[in-house]
Order: C-alpha cells, then sequence, then structure tokens
C-alpha cells in the first residue's frame, strides 16, 4: 500500500501541494489526473524521492521514502519522469539493461540477461533492442523507457505522462501493456494521464487533484462524471456512456 | 553494462600504439650514455603519461556529471582556480617562502584549497544548474576569467623576483620535470584513477541524469561530490606538474567517444587515457624530432583542442 499522510510542498513560497491525504491499495492502475499545473508530477517526485519532502509522510508497504536507503527503495519502486532523455551512445537494450542495475550494481548475471529480454518481449522490443536511442520513433524509445522500469522488478511503477507525444496506436499498446503488469505481473501502476479517457478505459482507480488538493478520488465509472470533470477541468465535459464506459467528449 | 570478458580490440590497438611511440620516444636519436639518456627522457616520458592520464580522466568524469560533452574541467576554470591558488600561496608568504616549503606541503596545501573551492563552486552548481546548460557554460567562463584575473592582480602586487615564482606555473609547460612532484602527481592520479575505474559502474548511470540515477538507487550527491573530489585531486596533479591546459581534456574526450561509440566507462576511462597518452608522447616526438623543437607541445595541444572545442560547439547548435 502506498500511504500519503498530510503532504505539503511549497516552491519558492508558492504552494504546489497542500495537505494532501491518500492511500492506495496494492495492485492495479492508478491513474492520477487533474489539469495543468494540479501537482501532479510534483506529488510523483515526491513519492519517488526525486525531491525532498517538506512536510507529511509517504510510505510504500511502510517503508517511508524520507528514511529508507534510496538502494533499498530502488527494489521497491521505480520511476519515469515526464520527457527523459538520454544521450545518444546507448540502444534500447542498453537503457532497458540499466532498470537491472539496483539488482547487480554493475555486474549483470544470466539472470539479468533474462529479464531484460523479457521486459524488451512484453514491451513489443525484440527486434529493436540493438538500434540506438535516437534512431527509433518517440513512440518505441518512450516504451524501452517503461521497460527499464518494469526490468527493475519493483512492486510499485511510478510513470509520470508515458502517453506524451505518443499517436493512438502507440498510446493503447502502451496503456494496455501496462495493464498486463498490473494483471499477470501483480505490480502496482501509478500513472499521470492528461486524456482522461485513456484512464476510463484502463485503469481501476482515478485520483483527481486540483490546486495541489485531492479533488476526488474512485473507480472510474463512478468519478468521471460531467459535474466532477467539469468542475475539475474548469470547462464543462460531456460524458456519455459507451459500452457501460464512461467517455468524456471534450473536443468539441 | 554487459561486459564482454575478452579486452577491447581497440583498447589493445590504442595500448600498442602507445608502447610504440614509448620505445620511440626513449630511443630515438639517442646519442651518448645510455643511462643518463633513459633517466632523462624517462622522467619526462612518465611526466606526460600522467598528464595525460590525469586530464583524460578528469574530463571523462567531469563530462560525466555535468551531463554533457562541452564542459570540461578546465573549460568551467577548475585549473584557473589551481593557478589562483599557487599564486595566492605566492602573494601570502612570499616568493622565497613559498619556495622554501616542502613540495610535498606546497601541493597538499594548494590541492587541499582546490579541493575546498571546487566543491563549494562547483558542487552547487552542478545540483542546482545542471539542466541549464547555458547557465553552466557562462558561469564556468566568468569563472575562468575572473580566477585568471584575479591571478593576474596578485601578481602584480608581488614584487618581482616573486613573480617569477608565480609566473612559473601559469602556463603550460611540458619542458622541465620536478622529480619529486612527478612522484607525488602520479601517487595522487594514481590513486584518484583507481576510484574513477571502481566507479565506473556508478559512472554509467550517473551518466543518465541525476532523476534516473536517484530512481535507480543512486545517492546522487554524495556521488557527484565524490566524483569532483576524484577530478579536483587530477587537476592538481597535472597542474601543478605542466601548468593550466585549457582544451586537450576536451579533444581527447571528444576522440575517445568518436572511436568506442558507448556509453560505458569501462571502456570510455582507459580509451580516453590511452589516447591522450598517445597524442601526448606522439606531439612531443614530434615537436622534438621533426619540428625541432620550433613549437612547444602546449601551443599544439591547445590549437588542436580548441578547433575540437569549436566543432564541438557548431555541431551541437546545427542539432
Amino acid at each position: 500500500m502506498i500511504e500519503i499522510l498530510g503532504v505539503s510542498h511549497a516552491i519558492s513560497g508558492r504552494p504546489i501541494l497542500s495537505d494532501v491525504t491518500l492511500r492506495l491499495p496494492s495492485g492495479g492502475v492508478t491513474a492520477l489526473i487533474g489539469p495543468n499545473g494540479a501537482g501532479k508530477s510534483t506529488l510523483l517526485s515526491l513519492m519517488a524521492r526525486l525531491q525532498k519532502l517538506q512536510a507529511g509522510r509517504i510510505s510504500f508497504d511502510g517503508l517511508d521514502v524520507t528514511r529508507t536507503p534510496t538502494d533499498r527503495l530502488a527494489l521497491k519502486l521505480a520511476i519515469l519522469r515526464q520527457d527523459t532523455v538520454f544521450g545518444a551512445r546507448l540502444t534500447l537494450r542498453d537503457l532497458v539493461e540499466f532498470g537491472r542495475y539496483p539488482h547487480h550494481r554493475g555486474r549483470p548475471g544470466s539472470g539479468d540477461r533474462a529479464k531484460v529480454e523479457q521486459a524488451l518481449a512484453l514491451f513489443g522490443l525484440h527486434d529493436l533492442g540493438d538500434r540506438y536511442a535516437d534512431e527509433v520513433s518517440g513512440g518505441q524509445r518512450q516504451r524501452a523507457l517503461v521497460a527499464m522500469t518494469f526490468a527493475q522488478e519493483t512492486d510499485y511503477l511510478l510513470l509520470d505522462e508515458p502517453l506524451n507525444n505518443l499517436d493512438m496506436a502507440h498510446a493503447r499498446h502502451l496503456m494496455r501493456t501496462l495493464r498486463e503488469v498490473a494483471d499477470r505481473h501483480g505490480r502496482t501502476v501509478v500513472v499521470v494521464i492528461h486524456e482522461v479517457n485513456y484512464a476510463a478505459a484502463h485503469a481501476d482507480r482515478i485520483v483527481a487533484l486540483k490546486e495541489g488538493r485531492l479533488a476526488f478520488e474512485g473507480a472510474p465509472a463512478e468519478v468521471l462524471t460531467e459535474e466532477r470533470l467539469g468542475a475539475l477541468y474548469g470547462t464543462p465535459v460531456p460524458v456519455r456512456q459507451v459500452d457501460g464506459r464512461p467517455v468524456a467528449l471534450h473536443y468539441g | 553494462m554487459a561486459g564482454p570478458a575478452v579486452p577491447d580490440k581497440r583498447l589493445a590497438t590504442l595500448l600498442v600504439l602507445l608502447l610504440a611511440l614509448c620505445a620511440a620516444f626513449l630511443t630515438l636519436g639517442a646519442r651518448g650514455d645510455w643511462g643518463f639518456v633513459l633517466a632523462w627522457r624517462g622522467t619526462r616520458l612518465a611526466a606526460l603519461l600522467v598528464v595525460g592520464a590525469a586530464i583524460a580522466t578528469a574530463t571523462v568524469l567531469f563530462q560525466t556529471v555535468s551531463g554533457n560533452r562541452i564542459l570540461t574541467p578546465s573549460v568551467m576554470g577548475f585549473d584557473a582556480l589551481f593557478v589562483l591558488l599557487q599564486t595566492g600561496l605566492v602573494f601570502a608568504l612570499g616568493g622565497v617562502g613559498a619556495a622554501a616549503l616542502p613540495a610535498l606541503l606546497r601541493f597538499g596545501l594548494e590541492f587541499g584549497l582546490l579541493m575546498g573551492a571546487a566543491l563549494l563552486l562547483f558542487g552547487t552548481l552542478l545540483g542546482s544548474a545542471r539542466q541549464d546548460l547555458h547557465r553552466m557554460v557562462l558561469t564556468g567562463l566568468i569563472l575562468g576569467v575572473l580566477f585568471r584575473s584575479l591571478s593576474g592582480f596578485l601578481q602584480r602586487l608581488i614584487d618581482p623576483n616573486d613573480f617569477v615564482v608565480a609566473q612559473a606555473s601559469s602556463f603550460a609547460s611540458f619542458g622541465a620535470i620536478d622529480s619529486q612532484l612527478l612522484a607525488l602527481a602520479a601517487f595522487l592520479s594514481a590513486a584518484a584513477g583507481l576510484g574513477a575505474w571502481r566507479m565506473r559502474h556508478r559512472l554509467d548511470v550517473l551518466a543518465l541524469g541525476r532523476d534516473p540515477a536517484i530512481g535507480l538507487g543512486l545517492d546522487h550527491a554524495r556521488s557527484v561530490l565524490l566524483v569532483l573530489v576524484l577530478v579536483a585531486a587530477l587537476v592538481s596533479a597535472s597542474t601543478a606538474l605542466v601548468g593550466p591546459v585549457t582544451f586537450f581534456g576536451l579533444l581527447v574526450t571528444a576522440l575517445a567517444d568518436r572511436l568506442m561509440r558507448t556509453h560505458r566507462h569501462a571502456l570510455l576511462l582507459p580509451a580516453a587515457a590511452l589516447i591522450a597518452g598517445i597524442a601526448l608522447v606522439g606531439g612531443q616526438l614530434v615537436v622534438e624530432r621533426l619540428l625541432g623543437l620550433t613549437a612547444t607541445l602546449g601551443v599544439v595541444v591547445e590549437f588542436l583542442g580548441g578547433l575540437a572545442f569549436l566543432v564541438l560547439v557548431l555541431r551541437e547548435r546545427a542539432r
């Protein structure tokens, strides 16, 4: 279980998060939604100890992120930040291999290599392992980055807008793979998503943030309503039921 | 990261080339007493190798933690700072006083000061501004100019005799080598080199950047600090020995990057050190045997390195 207790965060006096308390059970896919500047990315980087916690507490299965040694945490949770870019000298296999680093500290064994291949295959990259990261499409690179966090074999995966800049085929493929990661591999996936319809289609839980506060949380069918989405994004959002699933019609 | 068990072929080729150049350097055109020739040339050869390896390693390390291929310790003003400290020491103690200090103590003092100053300046800079390349480069250039001007200012204040002592240490010179200093620099470089080698896997991860490195369980702040200590040690060693060399490190790491086409420091570190040795020993050979000492190695090396710097900057912009 992820426990977020009374977390507040300010950057040069401006509040980003205000007293956020949230408990996420293990397993499944949780989508973090909300308008730009709601504090989603900040919350994710605080959870992943990329920024220092100013107030409150965050723990994963009882491991407090401020007190647990960082190498121990690397075996508990993996993070992929938005717009991660790496140098040109890395193949996709190199990238995914880095996910094994917390386990072998630079001396990979045959087990590590097998897990890298498994991750490449799961994300549909087995043919592309030897390609350099700057030779493949954005979608393939993004998949390799998510595969790297998967290869880290942590209970928790935190992904910040992995769908950014992906076309619908790549986005759907990635969301389905994340679903598989949760269902077949028993991992807990927390993913920041801008497009609520992907959250509606693939997530078990929605957590909505607005202006640094928790707006609402719950199952997609319950919380993705016209009133709630309209209030969250500050613009009318018609919602229709299609095949028993809420679909936001926010394009017109 | 999955390394081949066999030593890399390219590294072996570089090693053979370096050994051949060393043999040529020691024996070519030698006349008279072999014992004397070998001892005299051996000292200078050792200095070239130590300086090359130190600059190469320091540059690779610095580029890894700064996350880009244009910055080097010298571009960021590391060795200008060392010269400033040397001058400051002469200023504070007087030329006679500074010269009277045992070499070990004097070097230790300068090294300690550089370490402290470097950690203070670059530790904070790398922590906060790494994402902002322009700020880094500008800060480095400004600091470099500041350190050089301050050195110049101090040199004007001290009396002419002290000036000679200070002046000698502010230009790159591969000529006369103090053998006591050489032993010290060699020891320091070897220790720092060993430290870098032991960190090679961690360096691979550090090169990914702060957030991914933390995500993979690295204590990022501590690792960067450790790397900066190693860089300070290597820069102290090479600058104390031959003075500041601005663009050489850049040339060497650019070539190593080209040749090895890898992110793995297990290959990059030795490749850069070997290439640096080849460039310095080969360059000195050419200067001595072909050009008949009409040019100095320092000038040649800086010229080529400066060209490499320009090419890298222009290509970076084109991208």
